[in-house]
């Protein structure tokens, strides 16, 4: 798999790989607060640090229950990314961005 | 019938769900609190997640109540295969839409926290599986896993209160199951706290490397619960909770007697025997020939054709069968035939509630009128006295509503009080034959005697008996200056006796022969007396006759004097004296 140069570049030598394009899956219960808080926050760290490589999607639990179990959804909401080596959730509203960098692999702990 | 009995019995109490688990339903008065929580905590291991499938099986099998269980910890092919060691086919009530499982996976490693949460997607997994098979019944197990999964326990606290709240709401009637770490907490997390309706501890314990398992009912709002600890089994039927009173007194009490097996031991009870339905006790040390007298007792009810099962706790059957053939009793014909039945298992595989399950199952399966435990003291080497007095408390009352007339053959140990250890059970048995070895005059001596048995007269002696190769002997009883005599002690007593009776026959016979010697010298005095009189008679009737001849001739020699004149007188004596030589 090729890494692109730019984000290499960016990144200090112990950088994690990123893939070229991030697909988000947003788990949500229905128009609640902290969805729409989620929702709007994981738009904004998108635009700022990956650039358009990436693509939402959003899934009401309340329309799809059965998705609540295949993806093994507990809590809400759940940003669930697939990483090349792992899929990871990321739980709560999004607003600790370090958090979710660190969980979207663009960014190291500390 | 359980479950009407049941059902009658929650009378005017909060609404009830029963379980269907054996035994339980009759601690709680009725079932779980319909509609809401109960928590079941335990240590690991101690049957939580078998407690909520039973409870969820029983549910939809037997009461039509379909059910929701899920999973926090196993995955769903290891439930399915847990139940399936229970005897549920969890697949077929998934198939019939009787049950949903759901496996609620995660893993910490995988998540991160970034803000403020709900468990809305545990909710929204729940309410879809409760509307797929419209459940009435749930489990959560183990809901507290999702502290060490998820972050923030102050939000999921709160979210398992709105949880338990809607789970009320919807009318579930739920189990959640705990872990328990330390004795003196209930849960790792205190969520007993949102479940204040029913708890019950399930406990497992090993004692001297033996487990055994244990169902508490802690806290039941608003009913009243049976609140001791009782023992419980899991196998291959499921849960079962031993209640130990659940049976009550109300046992018939049959007034039909049946043989001993051994004629003289009738004798020593009125002549009949024992009460059918009754519970016998025979204690005694070793070799004093228990294992003998309940074999007598077996033999004669096969022979009666009735069905006898044997719980060996100390000798393999066939070891029990050879020891009997060298006293004349062959227990084989009525194995083949099969009339009697052996079960042998050394108390020490299995705990003590186990016992007492297996015992019920083959008496169960097998409805025999006789049934010999040989010996329940090894009962003891299992449990302690309290939980083998328990054990027995249940057993006897579960035979005597069966009607099964019981031995329980009891070993006491050498130097003990014969009757001090029995004295825990002896008030449970009707009967009480109390075997034991005299020892006199340096030699063991067997014999028994009738302790108790109750509504029946009884001999109060103590018997003496052998067990030769044509069976087991009770003796004549021989009184010595030091109670009853045995053994050489008897033989002598009874040889002196034996000499005794010679030497009065001897005299008798001897006076008779005196009496005949008597009656032959009166005899021979008679017949000489007579012969002398016969003598004397004859000389008398001699003389009478002379003298009546003499006469005659005297008048006729007058006539002749008459008619001659002249004859001369000297010829008349001449002819006189000529006549009596001539006779």
């Amino acid at each position: 798999m090729a890494i692109p140069k730019k984000p290499a570049a960016r990144k200090r030598s112990r950088a994690p790989r990123v893939p070229e394009k991030f697909t988000l899956r947003l788990y949500v219960a229905g128009q609640t607060a902290k969805s729409i808080r989620a929702f709007a926050n994981l738009k904004v760290l998108c635009d700022e640090h990956l650039h358009g490589r990436y693509q939402i999607e959003v899934i009401d639990l309340l329309e799809h229950p059965e998705q609540a179990r295949g993806a093994q959804i507990v809590a809400i909401p759940t940003l669930v990314i697939k990483l090349p080596r792992a899929v990871r959730k990321i739980i709560g509203d999004l607003s600790d961005t370090d958090r979710v960098l660190v969980g979207l692999a663009l960014q190291e702990l500390g | 019938m359980r479950k009407q009995k049941n059902a009658r019995r929650s009378f005017a109490q909060l609404p009830k769900a029963l379980t269907g688990i054996t035994g339980l339903d009759e601690i709680t008065n009725g079932g779980l609190p319909r509609g809401r929580p109960t928590l079941v905590s335990g240590s690991a291991g101690a049957g939580k997640t078998l407690f909520g499938l039973e409870f969820l099986v029983r549910g939809a099998n037997e009461f039509g109540e379909p059910g929701v269980f899920m999973s926090f910890e196993e995955t769903i092919p290891d439930l399915v295969k847990n139940a399936g060691s229970l005897g549920f086919d969890l697949n077929r009530l998934v198939a019939e839409k009787k049950l949903f499982m759901d496996h609620v996976h995660i893993l910490r490693s995988e998540i991160a926290e970034t803000g403020e949460y709900d468990l809305d997607g545990l909710f929204i997994r729940i309410a879809d599986a409760v509307e797929r098979v419209g459940a009435k019944r749930i489990v959560l197990d183990t809901l507290e896993t999702l502290f060490g999964e998820l972050p923030n326990p102050g939000i999921l606290r709160a979210e398992i209160r709105r949880l338990f709240a809607w789970l009320k709401e919807k009318g579930l009637t739920t189990v959640v199951t705990a872990e328990r770490d330390r004795p003196d907490t209930l849960t790792r997390h205190g969520i007993e706290e949102f479940v204040s309706d029913c708890v019950i501890v399930l406990d497992h314990r090993i004692r001297e490397e033996i487990s055994t398992r244990r169902l508490r009912i802690v806290k039941y709002r608003g009913s009243t619960h049976g609140t001791n600890e009782y023992p419980f089994l899991i196998d291959e039927t499921g849960l079962s909770v031993l209640p130990i009173s659940s049976l009550g007194l109300d046992h018939p009490a049959p007034g039909v007697r049946i043989s001993t097996g051994i004629d003289r031991l009738d004798g020593m009870m009125g002549g009949k025997g024992f009460f059918r339905g009754s519970s016998i006790l025979m204690s005694g040390t070793a070799g004093t020939g228990k294992t003998s007298v309940a074999a007598h007792f077996v033999d004669a009810a096969c022979r009666r054709g009735e069905r006898c099962l044997y719980f060996a706790f100390e000798e393999s059957p066939k070891q029990i069968v050879r020891n009997l053939r060298s006293i004349g009793i062959d227990l084989e014909p009525w194995v083949r035939k099969g009339l009697l039945r052996f079960h042998a298992a050394r108390p020490t595989y299995a705990g003590i509630e186990e016992v007492l399950l297996v015992t019920h199952k083959h008496i169960a399966s097998f409805r025999p009128s006789i049934v010999i435990v040989d010996p329940m003291t090894n009962l003891l080497q299992v449990s302690t006295l309290n939980e083998v007095r328990s054990m027995l408390t249940r057993l006897v009352d579960f035979l005597k509503t069966q009607e099964i007339t019981a031995i329980f053959t009891s070993l006491t140990l050498a130097g003990g009080s014969l009757e001090a250890n029995e004295a825990d059970v002896s008030s449970l048995m009707d009967t009480w034959l109390l075997l034991k070895t005299i020892e006199v005059g340096g030699e063991r001596n067997r014999a028994l005697y009738v302790l108790k048995s109750r509504g029946m007269e009884h001999s109060n002696q103590i018997r003496e008996f052998v067990l030769t190769n044509d069976g087991l002997h009770l003796l004549d009883v021989y009184l010595g200056p030091e109670g009853v005599l045995t053994g050489s002690a008897r033989v002598t007593q009874e040889s002196r006796e034996k000499a005794a009776g010679v030497s009065r026959r001897q005299q008798l016979d001897g006076r008779g022969r005196e009496l005949e010697r008597k009656r032959e010298i009166f005899e021979a005095r008679m017949t000489m007396l007579r012969a002398e009189f016969e003598v004397e008679e004859e000389l008398i009737q001699q003389s009478i006759s002379e003298s009546k001849r003499l006469d005659a001739e005297v008048l006729q020699e007058r006539g002749r004097m008459i008619q001659s004149r002249d004859a001369d007188a000297s010829a008349y004596k001449k002819n006189g004296h000529a006549a009596v030589r001539g006779r």
